[in-house]
C-alpha cells in the first residue's frame, strides 16, 4: 500500500470552501488519472468499460458465490438437494445468471466422505463460483500428489482427517468442473446465512480446507 | 459477458506476476489500483495488445520494481502504451504534474 494512502483521513486543512481538491494525489495515483484521462480523451475506452471490468471481478466472480451457495444449502435442505442435482439450475434461483452458465457438478462432503477436487492436466477451475484459481492449484506438485497422496496433501493444507473418513479426488475437466460442498461446522445453530457464507472459505469449496468457527465467536 | 478465457489468461499470472488475492477474491488497495487493472484489461479485449504482450510488459517491470505490485502493474502499462504509440511518456508526466498541481478534475 502506498504511504501516501495510508493517511488518508489526515487533517482535512484545505479550504472547504473550494469542495472537490481536498488532498493532492500522489505521484503514481496521478499517472493513474493521467493515463486514464488521456485515453478517455483519445476515444480508445470509457469509463463505464473500466467500471464493467472492476466491478466483474470484484464482485461477480469470486469465492463470495461459492460462499452464498454453501450456506443456503446449510440452511435449506431443499435448496440443497436442487444443488447436488443440478448445480446450474441452483446458481440461477439465487440469481447467478453468469455462474449458471458452467457446467459444475457440487460435491457433498458428509459423515466420513471428504471430496477434493483438481485438475491433473492443466487448471481447469470453477471460475465462475470460486473466482481466480490460486497458485497452488496450478502448480504440478499439487496436480499430481493430490491424486497420489491426497491424505498428505490435506495435512500440509492443516485438514487432518481421520483414518476412517474416505477421501474421494475429482479431476475436473474443461468439460465439467467440481466444487465441493463443505459439512456445516458444529456451533453454528441458529447462525444467519450470512454469518454462515462468512466462514465458507476459498479453500474449503476445493476441498483442501474445512470451514473452522473462530474462536471467539458467539455459538 | 463471456469472460471466462479472460479469467484464464488473468489467472495465468503466476509467481512473482500474481495478481494480490485475499480468499480468492481480488484486492484493490485504494481505487487507481483498480483503474489501473480495469485498464490493462479492457485494452485488451478491445485489441489494442495481446495479453502476452502485457504479461511481458508486467514481469520486466515487476523484475526492476519495488515491492508494490500495482505500481508495477502501472509502469508495465504506461510503457506498453508508449510502446504500441497510444500514448507519449511527455503527455503522461505533463497530464500526472497537473493533477499532482490540482489543476484538473479527477477521472475516477
Amino acid at each position: 500500500m502506498n504511504d501516501a494512502h495510508d493517511d488518508h483521513d489526515h487533517n482535512h486543512n484545505h479550504d472547504h470552501g473550494d469542495g472537490h481538491h481536498p488532498e493532492a494525489p500522489n505521484a503514481v495515483e496521478a499517472r493513474a488519472l493521467a493515463l486514464e484521462s488521456l485515453l478517455l480523451e483519445k476515444g480508445v475506452l470509457t469509463s463505464e468499460e473500466i467500471d464493467r471490468v472492476v466491478s466483474y471481478y470484484e464482485h461477480d466472480t469470486g469465492p463470495m458465490i461459492g460462499a452464498q451457495v454453501v450456506a443456503r444449502a446449510w440452511t435449506d435442505p431443499d435448496y440443497r438437494r436442487r444443488l447436488l442435482e443440478d448445480a446450474p439450475g441452483a446458481l440461477k434461483e439465487l440469481g447467478f445468471e453468469n455462474a449458471a452458465r458452467t457446467e459444475l457438478v457440487v460435491l457433498e462432503n458428509r459423515p466420513g466422505v471428504h471430496n477434493m477436487v483438481v485438475c491433473t492436466l492443466c487448471s481447469c477451475y470453477p471460475w465462475a463460483v470460486l473466482g481466480l484459481p490460486p497458485t497452488w492449484y496450478k502448480s504440478a506438485p499439487y496436480r499430481s500428489r493430490a491424486v497420489s497422496e491426497p491424505r498428505k496433501v490435506l495435512s500440509e493444507f492443516g485438514c487432518e482427517l481421520p483414518e476412517d473418513v474416505k477421501v474421494n479426488v475429482w479431476d475436473s475437466s474443461s468439460d465439467l468442473r467440481y466444487m465441493v460442498l463443505p459439512e456445516r461446522p458444529a456451533g453454528t445453530d441458529g447462525w444467519s446465512e450470512q454469518q454462515l457464507t462468512a466462514l465458507v472459505t476459498r479453500d474449503s469449496m476445493i476441498g483442501v480446507a474445512r470451514p473452522q468457527v473462530p474462536t471467539s465467536s458467539p455459538a | 459477458m463471456t469472460d471466462r478465457m479472460k479469467d484464464r489468461e488473468i489467472a495465468d499470472l503466476d509467481g512473482a506476476a500474481a495478481l494480490p488475492r485475499r480468499n480468492g477474491e481480488l484486492v484493490f488497495q485504494a481505487p487507481w489500483e483498480g483503474r489501473a487493472f480495469g485498464m490493462a484489461v479492457v485494452l485488451n479485449e478491445k485489441g489494442e495488445y495481446p495479453w502476452d504482450d502485457f504479461r511481458a510488459s508486467l514481469i520486466g517491470a515487476i523484475r526492476t520494481g519495488g515491492p508494490e505490485y500495482y505500481e508495477n502493474w502501472l509502469n508495465a502499462l504506461q510503457s506498453l502504451l508508449e510502446r504500441t504509440g497510444l500514448v507519449t511518456a511527455d503527455e503522461v508526466a505533463l497530464r500526472a504534474s497537473e493533477y499532482q498541481a490540482l489543476q484538473r478534475d479527477p477521472v475516477f
